[in-house]
């Protein structure tokens, strides 16, 4: 039982930072029809700027907010202006394939400039364990949970109670009908790009204690939120969300039930099946697109 | 127009001064040739850290021995090749160094692309200097293959004998990556088990890469062992420590070097603390010589080399010392030197430690088991030559 909480609790840790990427997933689906295929390199490059700003001189609270600045900057404003918004005219495979390049980039870019080795990456949380039921639970998987559920919950607020939240669902169920009715639809689209830049961010911040810094995360990233995004429903936040957490779960229970060799097959496993029997996803819909 | 008049003394002024030129841009071209030799390492991909390490430590020996007149007076021209951990990148890249015109190779690191690539350096008669590990790759009778560290068939066995007559282990999991790296040093500890009547209580297998330790950590809590062996590649070392001290793991960690090598101990923090193994070369073993080649390291690339480094300097040394023995930079008569060859600090200064190398191209060198203790390795035992 013990064990079975242990592995429940890594999962969901996990699992929650591979949410974060998976809603960044669907958001920019949702507000610009891009699949960004360089979702795991926006996780992965935000540490890298953290670092930076360590290495300046920066402690790390300033630093991750040198961070968040810098991707607001890059993988929010430029990514909308110099990638989404030349490509997306010519449809929507060619914005695909420019962002497969742009996460190429980014990938050798850091390898060339910060090197191809792992750096450490400071944890936001106290190295502490907790003992609950005969599992022990560490501080930083409890701050990952709390940290990954409080950002997707205040997004979903945002855009459920608020005005701009709003008025960024219509852009994205209706942007002709919304403009209409008064809604800057660009400004709207511009605040999708800064929520993922920000989601970003966050996930980067929480894994790469884990992970360790590295140029090369972004591959396994990128794959198990896209999965995690479809598995729950391309056209939901909460879908993406329960997606995510299911594989994090996933893949711990058959690491260690099943076969940790195949522990990396079972995500996909998962994906099959539920392209053949719900397309849409676990709590996507069939049509019409909410954000 | 005014080409066409120009007068006969204008034209010779004007080949007198193209001649000049000429003779002075020959004048640049270096008078001695240059003894290639090829860097071929992990840059990328999963074995960046030990590969950028030998690679450094390869290129800071070749350096000062270039300043100190080269090798037969001749320089050293190092080529670096970028294996990307891909055996058949690797393999690429080998046969690239052998048509550039290369003396030796050194690396590459990962044992799975040397069981590769050192058939192509084989069949050119080239000698390489890897820093591999696995056991297979001395157990293939390749003339031209020698080592910079031990096999995992040499450095185990000491390790197995100080955890069962120093540390009383009878039950140990064996936590290992399912690679030919991992594969050599898994099938290396379980003969080195039986031989000690050691009970293996959990065996896990993990993947190269592999990021997430958690489910493995999990595992290893429910056993019931006195320690665990783990045999897992630098990175996935530091992932797996923090892991195991994210859930309170007390079971001792022992391994190899690439456990609690410095690379790790610098990834892994406070996480590293207690972990413990056998290392065949340490920069914290207090020899002068290493001492001394570890600051001139540190303050040339800005980190603390590991192993790995010191590996790839001394098989510069190594390279020099054997080519000024049999004097001549020939492929062929190099490798012919190396077998039973013993080289001691004194005749060879470079190599840091004495060592030896048998007709396999194994090597045989003492070494040392330590405990990582406030981030540095102190070293408990040295542990003699096998």
């Amino acid at each position: 039982m013990a064990e079975l909480i242990q592995i429940l609790i890594s999962g969901l840790a996990a699992g929650s930072i591979y949410a974060l990427a998976a809603v960044g997933f669907t958001l920019l689906w949702q507000a610009s029809q891009t699949i960004n295929f360089a979702q795991g390199e926006f996780v992965m490059l935000p540490a890298f700027f953290v670092l930076v700003g360590m290495g300046l001189g920066l402690p790390m609270w300033p630093a991750i907010g040198f961070s968040l600045l810098l991707s607001l900057l890059i993988l929010g404003v430029a990514f909308k202006k110099l990638v989404v918004e030349p490509m997306l005219p010519h449809g929507t495979l060619p914005l695909v394939i420019a962002t497969i390049a742009l996460g190429l980039l980014m990938k050798e870019s850091v390898k060339e400039f910060y090197g191809a080795t792992a750096q450490p990456f400071p944890a936001i949380f106290p190295q502490k364990v907790y003992h609950f039921a005969g599992a022990s639970v560490s501080a930083q998987d409890i701050g990952n949970l709390i940290v990954s559920m409080l950002a997707i919950g205040g997004l979903q607020l945002f855009l459920n109670r608020t005005r701009t939240g709003r008025c960024m669902q219509a852009s994205a169920q209706n942007p002709a009908v919304a403009e209409i009715l008064g809604v800057d639809v660009k400004r709207m689209v511009m605040y999708t790009f800064l929520i993922n830049a920000a989601l970003a961010t966050i996930a980067s911040v929480l894994i790469s204690p884990i992970y360790l810094a590295k140029f090369s995360n972004g591959e396994t990233l990128g794959l198990v939120a896209f999965i995690a995004a479809i598995v729950g429903g391309f056209n939901q936040i909460r879908g993406a969300l329960v997606g995510g957490l299911l594989i994090g779960v996933i893949d711990n229970l058959s690491a260690v039930y099943v076969s940790a060799e195949y522990r990396s097959a079972m995500p996909l496993i998962l994906l099959i099946a539920i392209i053949l029997l719900r397309p849409q996803g676990l709590l996507g819909t069939k049509e019409g697109r909410a954000v | 127009m005014q080409n066409r008049i120009r007068t006969r003394e204008e034209r010779n002024a004007m080949i007198r001064t193209l001649t000049a030129a000429a003779a002075l841009a020959l004048a640049a071209v270096p008078a001695l040739a240059e003894l290639k030799i090829g860097s071929i390492v992990e840059l990328s991909g999963p074995g960046a850290a030990a590969g950028t390490n030998f690679r450094d430590g390869v290129r800071m020996g070749f350096e000062e021995i270039n300043a100190a007149g080269g090798v037969l007076g001749e320089p050293v021209a190092i080529t670096e090749y970028d294996s990307q951990t891909d055996p058949q990148v690797s393999r690429a890249m080998v046969q690239k160094a052998i048509d550039d015109g290369v003396v030796a190779i050194t690396g590459t690191v990962f044992s799975s692309s040397t069981v590769v690539n050192m058939l192509v350096a084989k069949q050119a008669g080239i000698p390489q200097f890897t820093g591999s590990e696995a056991p297979s790759i001395t157990g293939m009778g390749n003339p031209y293959i020698f080592r910079t560290a031990f096999g995992s068939q040499k450095g185990v066995p000491k390790m197995a004998k100080y955890m069962a007559e120093e540390m009383g282990v009878k039950k140990v999991a064996v936590v290992w990556a399912n690679t030919e790296f991992g594969k050599g040093g898994h099938e290396s500890f379980l003969k080195e088990a039986e031989a000690h009547g050691f009970e293996i209580v959990a065996d896990l297998p993990t993947e190269q890469a592999q990021t997430d330790f958690s489910a493995d950590v999990v595992k290893l809590k429910g056993i019931q062992a006195d320690a665990a062996f783990v045999y897992l590649t630098e990175e996935e070392s530091a992932r797996f420590l923090r892991e195991a001290r994210k859930q309170g793991v007390t079971l001792p960690l022992v391994g190899e070097t690439t456990l609690i090598g410095h690379k790790v101990i610098e990834l892994a923090g406070d996480a590293a603390n207690g972990a413990m193994g056998h290392v065949g070369l340490t920069p914290d073993a207090n020899i002068p010589a290493m001492t001394e080649m570890v600051e001139k390291f540190r303050a040339k690339f800005n980190y603390t080399p590991d192993h790995n480094a010191i590996k790839g300097y001394t098989a510069a040394y190594t390279l020099k010392c054997v080519a000024e023995m049999v004097g001549e930079a020939d492929s062929q008569a190099i490798a012919d030197k190396m077998h039973g060859l013993t080289l001691t600090v004194a005749e060879c200064p470079g190599v840091l430690m004495d060592v030896s190398w048998d007709e396999t191209g194994e090597m045989s060198r003492e070494s040392f088991f330590v405990e990582v203790q406030d981030g540095k390795q102190v070293v408990k035992a040295i542990l003699p030559p096998n």
